[in-house]
């Protein structure tokens, strides 16, 4: 078979250039918006329930899951749905844990909610290491996915492709701030979730619009295996652990929990995440259509053939069944994907930088607007520059084991301080301080020294640590850091401290104001 | 009902809250726990082309939003009209 995948393909340049330029064109129009801190980090709270949805689901659908998911599906059919349904756990659990405190507790990051009740300075620095942490992983697995992927779909040269996606992203988030990068995701979630509707309904057309004659084929061409669970999933603690990162860790990554802060209301924020929930469910319910109809229209040995990962399985779908113009759509699409998503992680990475370190640890609250806006922007070129000379040093690494990595460290690092400080009256400083960096540690130490880099990679005999997947080590390791610490030494100011944030923790600022006015 | 408390408005958060993260981890590890230590029940065939594991995966799925829509449905009528209560009542 041949593919016009990887020509550089005139329709696939057109859509390409279409979004670039809408997407500049929203960036102008936020930028006039942008005046104050508030605008840059938060869209000035005026985002409505059914956008933020749409820019969580955008925010969260990466290429990892759009390009990668389709691709483990083709190759492995049942494990890749494993991934699928762990993605998507985790929403319910913001749900029901952390979107409404946040919304009422914070102000730009989630260090403010610990800020809000422990002491400022040990918190917001720990916090920062953790949130940092995550950031970088997972910026590193998209700006390489990035280079290979546009290398395969437009035969450009990968440090080319790391260098555009690098400095449209900053355009984005440097002049548009938030209200730039929210409509940048609004636009994609549209997009992707258009287009991957368009692809499994132009595949199941084939089969009479029947998904089980779809994977009636599929078990027929490769054997019922494809729809049982197969190699991928060994050992049995390993996939716990697995899923317990999935899950828990969409609860700590930094730049999903600062979109809680673009709605007005603790009752939006709420709203939102059920749109998030509704579309990001659907469309890995589309996966399964994508994924088994890759399998079945291409074919596995085609598919391994172009890229070993599977990575192409979707657009080369899209092309079979759309031709060459929704290859180059399907192609358009994938590169807004990763651009929405990694700047939507710079701009967190730029609030921890300024508004956690800069403003509230270095300058001590005493910084006005004009120098918070500045050091964000400051922070966002910093991170560009740092993004894209990371995209390019680690040129050819599995950016798999990265994901994992980020969701790993979010899910020790973050998730259990604050959800604790959410609802634990006793938590300490020296208890959080000590959690989130017992967190980010282990995580780091556990995947050094797993099987996935001591055997896969640096070829060694055995591997020190028996788990390919940290989590459910280091996730109960974190929690019980936090609670020992925090028991050990009480400090009841902080207890207190807890039960006067209670009315706010329920009602937001709203409920605060109006507490003042009363008294 | 008249007049909620800061602590049972908070209280009642907190046991639904809980609740329905339990009844999410149950479910999701209820079925990693399958697909781990019972494969061949996950690859029984159910229908022509659908397996018991994709079935009860794409059952994850619903399961998920079914817990989410309960909670929205909860807050949207009882949480928040405590909350406005406690706004009225200081």
């Amino acid at each position: 078979m041949t593919s016009a995948l990887g020509e550089p393909n005139a329709i696939a340049i057109t859509f390409f250039l279409i979004f670039i330029l809408l997407s500049l064109g929203i960036t102008v129009w936020a930028s006039r918006k942008t005046r104050t801190a508030e605008h840059f980090y938060t869209a000035g709270r005026s985002v409505t329930a059914f956008q933020n949805g749409l820019a969580l689901a955008g925010d969260y659908m990466s290429a990892a899951s759009f390009l990668g998911i389709a691709g483990l599906v083709a190759t492995s059919g049942f494990d890749g749905l494993i991934y699928s349904i762990g993605w998507l756990v985790g929403w319910p659990i913001v749900m029901f844990l952390i979107a409404e405190p946040l919304r009422n507790l914070g102000r730009y990051t989630f260090a403010d909610v610990l800020a809000a009740r422990l002491r400022q300075t040990p918190i917001r620095i720990a916090a920062s290491i953790g949130s940092l942490a995550v950031i970088a992983f997972y910026l590193i697995a998209q700006m390489v996915g990035a280079g290979n992927l546009i290398r395969l779909m437009f035969g450009l040269p990968y440090e080319a492709a790391v260098v555009i996606v690098g400095g449209v992203m900053l355009a984005y988030v440097l002049f548009g701030g938030m209200i730039a990068t929210t409509w940048v995701q609004i636009v994609k979630a549209v997009l992707l979730l258009g287009g991957a509707t368009l692809l499994a309904l132009l595949v199941l057309a084939r089969f009479g619009f029947n998904p089980l004659a779809l994977f009636a084929k599929a078990s027929e061409m490769y054997g019922a295996g494809v729809l049982s669970p197969g190699r991928l999933v060994t050992d049995p603690i390993d996939a716990m652990s697995l899923g317990l990162a999935l899950m828990l860790g969409t609860a700590g990554l930094p730049h999903i929990l600062m979109r809680f802060y673009t709605v007005p209301d603790a009752r939006t924020a709420r709203t939102s995440v059920g749109y998030a929930t509704a579309c990001i469910g659907f469309f890995y319910l589309l996966t399964f259509v994508l994924g088994f109809g890759a399998m079945v229209i291409i074919g596995r040995d085609p598919i391994t053939r172009i890229d070993a990962g599977g990575n192409m399985a979707a657009p080369l779908l899209a092309e079979a069944v759309g031709g060459t113009p929704f290859l180059g759509f399907i192609s358009a699409v994938a590169f807004a994907t990763i651009l929405a998503v990694v700047a939507g992680l710079t701009l967190s990475g730029a609030a921890t930088l300024s508004h956690d370190l800069w403003v509230n640890v270095v300058r001590g609250e005493k910084a006005n607007q004009r120098e918070q806006l500045l050091v964000a922007r400051l922070a966002t070129v910093l991170l560009a520059i740092v993004s894209i000379v990371l995209g390019v040093a680690f040129k050819g690494q599995n950016v798999a084991y990265m994901v994992g990595l980020a969701f790993a460290i979010a899910a020790s690092a973050n998730f259990p301080a604050l959800v604790l400080s959410i609802f634990w009256s006793r938590l300490t400083t020296a208890g959080a301080q000590s959690s989130m960096i017992v967190g980010t540690v282990a995580a780091l130490v556990f995947i050094y020294f797993s099987p996935t880099i001591q055997v896969d990679i640096l070829h060694n005999q055995s591997a020190w640590f028996p788990l390919r997947n940290p989590g459910i080590a280091s996730i109960p390791l974190s929690f019980v850091v936090a609670i020992a610490v925090s028991l050990l030494r009480p400090v009841p100011s902080e207890a207190r401290r807890y039960a006067e944030l209670e009315r706010q923790l329920l009602l937001g600022m709203e409920g605060v104001d109006q507490s003042a006015r009363s008294a | 009902m008249s007049t909620p408390t800061l602590e049972s408005v908070s209280a009642a958060r907190w046991r639904i809250a809980v609740s329905l993260t339990i009844a999410m981890m149950v479910v999701y590890f209820g079925f990693v726990l399958l697909v781990a230590f019972n494969k061949p029940l996950l690859g029984s065939i159910v229908a022509e082309g659908l397996s018991l594991g994709m079935l009860l995966g794409a059952l994850v799925i619903v399961v998920a939003w079914a817990l989410t829509w309960t909670y929205v449905r909860w807050a949207n009528t009882h949480h928040d009209a405590s909350l406005d209560r406690l706004r009225v009542n200081r």
